[in-house]
């Protein structure tokens, strides 16, 4: 058991260098997408929750997985599988994701939405909360495009995704 | 690609209603996403191009999750039932087969936005009710993936909706091309809310509730939005003119669209889509 302890956490130490391919400064892991290592012998299933469906970077991500693992050199044999149950909600992504979002001129997801479905971001560039909503559909679809109002750039923002919806 | 579901005996009255109802909503998801693909650089500005390809992904991502539980029900694979059934075989409703407008997408293509901004808008909003009904499917890895498509579905529908509102209020010419898409698009969506001939079946195991009870949310749901543009319709415009997909009746558009897909399917069919 305890070795079982050691080897995950060998595992998940390694999914900390397994980066989102649009945001090279997050991991998967702060990102949220990580719902359970399973571990036995020499072999790892490691099973993730897709962000959006469509998302066309899971398989670079399966692929990073593998490698990052075998890296690590506890395993002989990984699995990945993709599962949508229990959903990823954008609350699943942690501080330092959120942090290293906004380092990445991204808002991190709203975690306020109102009851007509509205939600508003600051700026990550000037903090203002003078922004519109440029295009809901940014470059992936669990993006948006804003523009700040206050220092005039565009950003982008991770749209907030809850069960509520 | 996914977890593996647990293989739960399925009683066998269910199966005929559980599988009709997956292949509607995977060949709807199909037909219309490959729909939507054929816009790809023709939107009506670049952003548009790319949340309309953002959302074609996100529908296909969703037609591949409906037939891979088919393929967990012992139907087959999942690119084979994607790409190698006939039009005959295939269960969506002929309205969301129908070509984008005149033209092939690489040359001379007069695709008809109003016609796309009404068909998304309302199949969408119609998608939005089914799924949230399947929330509580009495088939648990169905309602297990209703919960997760439904969050994406919010925002395809608030996408097309403010598109739908926006010209409708333009007034002049984009008006009367809206409303000729919407009278085009109501001529066959009783297509798109029928649940074919085993609807009464699939209410009965609690699969999804009874196709009247949806039809009537959805007209619910409308009413508000056509009455603050100033559109009269009624129940009575819903109509099933071209056929009725549910039982694998469909249009020459249909056949075109599969020997597209096949032949790209055909050169290779292990690659990956
Ligand atoms: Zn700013």
């Amino acid at each position: 058991m305890e070795q079982n302890q050691k080897l995950i956490k060998n595992a998940l130490e390694a999914l900390h260098n397994v980066k989102d391919p649009e945001i090279d400064t997050i991991s998967i892991v702060d990102l949220g997408m990580l719902e359970q290592i399973e571990v036995e012998g020499n072999s790892a299933v490691v099973k993730l929750l897709p962000t959006f469906m469509g998302c066309p970077a899971l398989d670079i991500i399966r692929k990073n997985v593998e490698t990052e693992i075998l890296k690590a050199g506890k395993f002989e044999k990984i699995e990945v599988r993709f599962i949508y149950h229990p959903p990823w909600t954008s609350d699943r992504v942690t501080e330092t994701g959120r942090l290293k979002l906004k380092e990445f001129g991204i808002a991190p997801p709203p975690q306020l939405i109102s009851e007509t479905g509205e939600w508003h971001v600051d700026c990550p560039f000037c903090g203002s909360t003078y922004t519109t909503m440029d295009n809901l559909f940014g470059p992936t679809a669990c993006r948006s495009i804003l523009y700040c109002k206050s220092c005039r750039n565009p950003f982008e923002a991770m749209k907030p995704v809850s069960t509520m919806m | 690609m996914t977890e593996p579901v647990n293989k739960m005996p399925i009683d066998a009255k269910v199966m005929p209603a559980l599988t009709s109802l997956l292949y509607q909503l995977a060949d709807d998801d199909f037909i219309l996403a490959y729909r939507g693909s054929e816009w790809l650089g023709l939107a009506p500005h670049i952003e548009e191009d790319v949340a309309f390809s953002s959302i074609s992904q996100d529908t296909m991502g969703h037609a591949a999750m409906f037939y891979q539980l088919l393929e967990d029900l012992g139907e087959g694979k999942v690119d084979s039932l994607a790409h190698a059934r006939k039009a005959a075989e295939r269960r969506n409703a002929v309205l969301l087969e129908a070509v984008n407008g005149p033209g092939h997408y690489l040359s001379a293509a007069q695709y008809d936005w109003a016609f796309a901004v009404a068909r998304n808008y309302f199949y969408i909003q119609s998608k939005k009710i089914r799924l949230d009904s399947l929330k509580n499917s009495s088939y648990q890895p169905l309602a297990e993936l209703a919960l997760k498509v439904n969050m994406e579905l919010y925002y395809h529908l608030l996408h097309w909706k403010t598109w739908f509102i926006q010209l409708m209020q333009a007034g002049g010419e984009a008006r009367t091309r809206m409303e000729a898409a919407v009278g085009k698009v109501l001529a066959d969506f009783e297509g798109v809310i029928t649940l074919g001939p085993l609807a009464k079946d699939m209410a009965d195991h609690g699969l999804i509730e009874p196709e009247e009870v949806l039809k009537q949310r959805w007209l619910l749901i409308m009413k508000p939005v056509f009455e603050s543009i100033n559109l009269a319709v009624s129940e009575a415009d819903l109509a099933m003119k071209n056929g009725n997909g549910r039982i694998g009746e469909h249009t020459a558009d249909l056949d075109a669209a599969l020997a597209t897909l096949s032949e790209v399917y055909n050169i290779n069919p292990a690659a990956s889509w």
